[in-house]
């Protein structure tokens, strides 16, 4: 059913209903998020390989372990036979879905049912270290010896076919791919298609895992790295500080079960929050860079508000982009515009402060974070926000997580080649 | 058992993840140690590797047991 932009009425409503997650911050939606809200950071030296040659040293890396350590156990999530035909990017978003699809507690059993439960989850880069393992097979002269589980290895989309797969899922299979705006654009996206009837439930999120030499390597290589705190990690990433000086590559994945609100009603599942708003936009300017004013991060959050029917003045909490790098002090001068006269009743952070910059994964790990703020009325937190390179009247949750009135959030995350995206959430 | 359906068994094994008490000599890859198609070439790629023998695509498609790639593989040493 097409609509107007910006009306609400009529449209098939779109709420949350299951979440999952792994990060730095270690596994499980609920270990994660009292780890963010009391301060801890999930960065660390990268034990991954040895970075010792490389000017970026430090990295967020999911902890392993036992689960009751909020830890990972791969083992336990995909069978130890299945792992070598999937690169890291699809263990994560495997176990982030598996949390998710658990947590809603859709079971689809008819035919019916399952064709309209889709999946979408993308992924910014993909199978990184897969390509360079296979490269390496290729350059030796044994192209004859290469996998045949290179390829489904490394494709974008297969994080969807799995998790199709391992559900019986057969409704819409998608896969997004727009960089660090990945994880928005598959929750919105999905969304959407659940507002024109493609499907009733999706699975969406994103998935990364490029903590590898030539992960590393090539973000140096773009001088978007964090070089400086080597012998600190935790210091790293500090959104808006004078100090910083580039991201900090984090790995994971996280994913939400959407569902059109009257199917999740009628089966009585619990609902973290509603989609209401999404915006999407280009710079049009230039590959790595934001322009001078964030004027595509301004329309998409235009946009975002726009389609959710309400004014900036609703807003109580943006999730910010907050990379840690140059590009911050852009984002908020836009959100500033945006909000105008109500900038000053705004709480923004950036939990990427945290967790690192998770790339494709970012956007769904950090709508999580905006429905969780929802739900407990806590803005987490910005670490490292010790001296703000620009002052602004939007508090920025600087160290400490705040308890305020939080009923509506907007989630940004920008990507390179000029992708922009927001989506609004709201407490049902 | 010889040396070769040792080794074998033990290829078998590490890649289909299964117990070693279901490598029977009679059990077939796919219909009873879990193997798809990809699962099959990978297979046969391990073979090759450990044993240092080329199994052309015509011999590949024709074991599909684990008594047809020992034979296989016994004939090809003993060449």
């Amino acid at each position: 059913m097409l609509q107007s932009a910006g009306a609400n009425s009529g449209r098939r409503r779109v709420v949350v209903t299951g979440m999952g997650m792994v990060g730095p911050l270690g596994l499980g939606v609920e270990n994660v998020w009292s780890r963010l809200i009391s301060g801890e950071s999930g960065i660390g030296r990268i034990t991954h390989f040895d970075p010792s040659d490389l000017p970026a040293q430090v990295a967020g890396q999911v902890p392993e372990g036992p689960a009751s350590d909020g830890k990972l156990t791969l083992s336990e999530w995909v069978p130890v036979k299945d792992q070598r035909k999937m690169d890291r990017f699809i263990h994560m978003g495997l176990v982030a879905a598996t949390e998710a699809v658990e947590d809603s507690g859709w079971k689809p059993q008819t035919e019916e049912d399952k064709c309209a439960t889709g999946v979408m989850i993308g992924s910014g880069i993909g199978g990184l270290q897969t390509i360079y393992d296979a490269s390496i097979t290729v350059h030796e002269g044994r192209a004859k010896r290469l996998s045949p589980f290179f390829i489904p290895s490394a494709l974008i989309n297969l994080v969807s076919g799995h998790v199709s797969i391992k559900y019986g899922f057969q409704g819409p299979n998608h896969s997004v791919v727009t960089a660090c705006a990945t994880g928005v654009h598959a929750i919105g996206d999905a969304a959407r298609l659940i507002m024109f009837g493609d499907a009733d439930v999706m699975v969406a999120g994103g998935a990364e895992a490029t903590v590898c030499p030539l992960g590393i390597a090539g973000f140096c290589s773009a001088r978007a790295l964090s070089t400086g705190f080597n012998d600190t990690p935790d210091k790293a990433s500090r959104p808006w500080d004078k100090d910083r000086d580039g991201f900090v590559m984090g790995e994971g994945a996280g994913v939400v079960v959407l569902e059109e609100y009257e199917h999740a009603k009628a089966r009585g599942a619990k609902i973290y929050a509603e989609i209401v708003g999404y915006g999407m936009s280009g710079d049009a300017y230039h590959i790595t860079a934001p322009a001078e004013g964030h004027y595509g991060a301004f329309r998409a959050m235009r946009s975002a508000l726009k389609s959710a029917g309400i004014t900036p003045a609703d807003v109580n909490y943006v999730n910010a982009h907050g990379t840690s790098t140059m590009a911050d002090d852009l984002e908020l001068e836009a959100v500033e515009r945006l909000f105008g006269a109500d900038a000053n009743k705004l709480a923004m952070s950036s939990t990427k402060s945290a967790t690192g910059h998770l790339l494709g994964a970012a956007g769904a790990v950090e709508a999580i974070f905006c429905m969780l703020a929802i739900r407990d009325n806590v803005a987490p937190p910005t670490l490292n926000l010790d001296n703000p390179s620009r002052e602004s009247v939007i508090d920025r949750v600087a160290h400490t997580a705040q308890q305020r009135q939080i009923n509506v959030a907007l989630s940004n995350s920008f990507g390179f080649g000029g992708t922009n995206a927001s989506l609004v959430v709201r407490g049902v | 058992m010889s040396e070769i359906a040792d080794k074998v068994k033990k290829i078998v094994v590490e890649h289909l993840g299964v117990e070693e008490s279901k490598v029977t000599p009679e059990a077939s890859f796919i219909d009873d140690l879990g193997a798809d198609s990809l699962d099959t070439v990978e297979l046969v790629m391990a073979f090759e590797e450990a044993f240092n023998v080329e199994i052309p695509e015509d011999a590949a498609e024709k074991i599909a047991t684990v008594k047809d790639a020992i034979d296989y593989i016994e004939k090809q040493k003993a060449a």
